[in-house]
């Protein structure tokens, strides 16, 4: 265990094992984000990908890699890495492992918020913005329902499941009132996909990651393995429960929403993250940043694996997670028959 | 487990005739409500007399719909209620364990990628999805060592694979889209005059099946053991339950598209008055399911003047607060 000391009585405190899980993730997130600018339809090699992120190679390959390729590429990086984030945080303090947003409705309520704007014409910033609102109200909601004393355990996740079984009806409902056409574009986005995204779709996630990652990790992360361990004796330890409670499922909650903003409420990876980290990592607790980084790179690859498994057909990203992310569990749970979680 | 009072067993009676009187009213209601009202006269006509003008409506329009709301509300509530018992798990739905998506995504298949169009043929389809679901999220959970959070956890991994790939195939072409989205909601009103007697085999089949396990099923809920000391046999018990939940879900995802709240909440709402004892519950939500699905789907009609709501959307509506009552008093948990 590694102890980072950081002025203003903030620390850090890092598991060998888990620093290596983050720095490899990190380094395979770059390496396939760097053969993902180059792959395409005009293929670049890695080398000169490279050399137009240092600032040269040719004008048509810099138009291609920094405005065509890059925004999308930093979408899903930044997108995959709020959704582990977010996802890790999430399963902590519910300390249960369905307790991600996918399954307690959050993401579902993004995509109400979207769905109202298809269906009322909006454009596509409305849209972000409608989708982030709905994600937040949907968190707001849960925390009203489930109570003071009902965020941790199964009573959250019941509320979930319930709030999200109505949201996934009026979803339905919505995308039934939509003219054709953008009941076509909606069904796109409620799958969750990257595709056409620019610098306005990348760059809020991006700030709120700057933001958000910190502060939750910084400021966060101690008090929430303390609370894995029981309020009561976290409480004894000295935490202000209510407070890191209310902080970090608000932090949670707009990574989410910004993601599902950017990217749709791509399924599964909130969950699949989290999961993984703490298979990777084997270390108890939040696993919080190898979740980010985990989350980034699944996302990353899925979206690879999204625009190039079909030949000549784009699938959606969402397919992709949803399908991997739901066998991933599936054989996780099978193989961790009788064990813990 | 004592015996009730003979004044109880009366008032469990009592109860259950209402039930049936209930049924009867909103079956009536169904028939005479909806874009144009009728009155019993006319209902009455409608159903008899070929040459009355409210012939149309009634018998080729809402009998249809009114008989497969009976019998695909029967088949969610008895599903869900045997899933619960089974399971112990508060949270069994067919809905929420998947197999509702099986049976979607086979269908989804069998639609969009092998122009299989009818009832008929789409059934069988649905059967064989939510067969292997069924199966598949047991499996998947642990067999007999599943824990309630396992097996719900296992269908909520199979739910989000099938439902992404539900809309990988709706996103194939917007012909498929067109389609899928109105059946995705879930919705009696495609119910034509061949919809229940192409369904009705698969549901009575499956009701008859779960109600011929419930004594069993009744003693497996004290755990393997004694059950097997009572004269049960749990493998067996397991495996009647799989069909009956199979076929119920099958044959009503077939014909309404997938609706998840019935077979939650039902046996919530009905387990309030008959305890947890599976000899009761499972006929009592072969009862009160259908209400609350007839009824959501007359509101649903009177709400969405002049189109309509899909009963799907009001089960969801309607469902979403009362269940969310139900955890907040805590009563989800004890089963």
């Amino acid at each position: 265990m590694i102890v980072l000391r950081l002025p203003g009585g903030l620390s850090l405190r890092l598991r060998p094992r888990a620093l290596v899980v983050g720095l490899a993730g990190t380094l395979l997130a770059l390496a396939l984000a760097v053969l993902a600018v180059g792959a395409g339809d005009y293929p670049i090699a890695p080398a000169d990908v490279l050399r137009v992120l240092a600032g040269g190679g040719s004008p048509a390959d810099g138009f291609i890699v920094t405005e065509l390729r890059l925004p999308r590429l930093s979408t899903a990086l930044a997108a995959g890495a709020a959704l582990g984030l977010a996802g890790a945080v999430f399963q902590s303090l519910t300390r249960n492992a369905l307790g991600s947003p996918d399954v307690l409705g959050v993401t579902s309520g993004a995509a109400t918020g979207a769905l109202t704007v298809v269906v009322a014409g909006g454009g596509s910033a409305a849209l972000a913005g409608a989708a982030a609102a709905g994600g937040l109200a949907t968190g707001l909601l849960l925390y009203a329902l489930a109570g003071r004393h009902g965020v941790g355990g199964h009573r959250l996740v019941l509320v979930g499941i319930g709030v999200t079984a109505v949201l996934t009806g009026v979803n339905g409902w919505l995308l039934t009132r939509a003219p054709l056409m953008d009941a076509a574009r909606a069904a796109l986005w409620i799958t969750g996909s990257l595709d056409g995204r620019g610098w306005a779709n990348a760059l809020p996630v991006l700030g709120a990651l700057a933001v958000l990652l910190p502060a939750v990790l910084l400021a966060r992360a101690p008090a929430l393995r303390l609370l894995e361990m029981g309020d009561d004796s976290a409480a004894s330890l000295g935490v202000s429960v209510r407070r890191v409670r209310t902080a970090a499922l608000g932090s949670a909650v707009l990574l989410v929403s910004v993601a599902a903003a950017a990217a749709g409420p791509v399924s599964f990876l909130a969950l699949t993250a989290p999961h993984l980290a703490r298979r990777l990592t084997r270390a108890p607790g939040p696993n919080l940043l190898p979740s980010a980084v985990v989350g980034a790179a699944l996302l990353l690859a899925a979206d690879q694996l999204a625009q190039h498994a079909v030949a000549g057909r784009q699938l959606p990203v969402g397919v992709v997670t949803g399908v991997l992310g739901g066998g991933y569990l599936a054989w996780l749970l099978a193989g961790e028959r009788g064990g813990r979680r | 487990m004592a015996a009730p009072a003979p004044g109880r067993r009366r008032l469990r009676a009592g109860g259950l005739a209402f039930g049936v009187l209930l049924l009867a009213a909103v079956a009536v209601l169904s028939l005479a409500l909806g874009a144009k009202p009728l009155s019993l006269a006319d209902v009455w006509h409608g159903l008899t007399d070929p040459a009355s003008p409210e012939y149309a409506v009634v018998r080729q329009g809402r009998l249809p719909r009114t008989l497969l709301g009976l019998a695909a509300g029967a088949a969610l509530g008895v599903a869900g209620a045997a899933m619960q018992t089974l399971t112990r798990n508060p949270l069994a739905d067919p809905g929420l364990l998947g197999i509702n998506a099986g049976a979607s995504a086979a269908v989804a298949t069998a639609t969009v990628l092998l122009g299989v169009a009818d009832l008929d043929h789409q059934v069988w389809y649905a059967l064989l999805g939510a067969a292997a679901v069924t199966v598949a999220v047991h499996t998947i959970a642990g067999g007999r060592q599943a824990t309630p959070a396992r097996l719900a956890l296992a269908g909520a991994a199979l739910n989000a694979a099938l439902y992404s790939y539900v809309s990988a195939v709706m996103l194939v072409d917007s012909t498929s889209l067109e389609r899928m989205r109105f059946w995705t909601v879930g919705s009696l009103a495609g119910a034509r005059t061949d919809t229940v007697p192409s369904l009705l085999p698969f549901v009575l089949a499956g009701l008859l099946v779960a109600l011929l396990v419930t004594r069993p099923l009744a003693a497996l809920a004290l755990g393997d053991d004694s059950a097997r000391a009572l004269g049960a046999r749990p493998g067996l018990v397991r495996g009647a339950v799989i069909v009956a939940v199979t076929l119920l879900c099958g044959a009503a995802t077939a014909a309404c598209g997938p609706i998840v709240f019935v077979g939650l909440l039902a046996p919530h709402v009905v387990r309030a008055l008959t305890g947890p004892d599976p000899r009761r519950l499972l006929p009592w939500c072969a009862v009160f399911a259908p209400v609350l699905l007839l009824a959501a789907d007359v509101a649903g009609r009177l709400l969405g003047r002049p189109g309509e709501l899909q009963v799907g959307l009001v089960t969801a509506v309607l469902g979403g607060p009362l269940f969310l009552h139900l955890v907040r008093r805590g009563r989800v948990g004890r089963l």
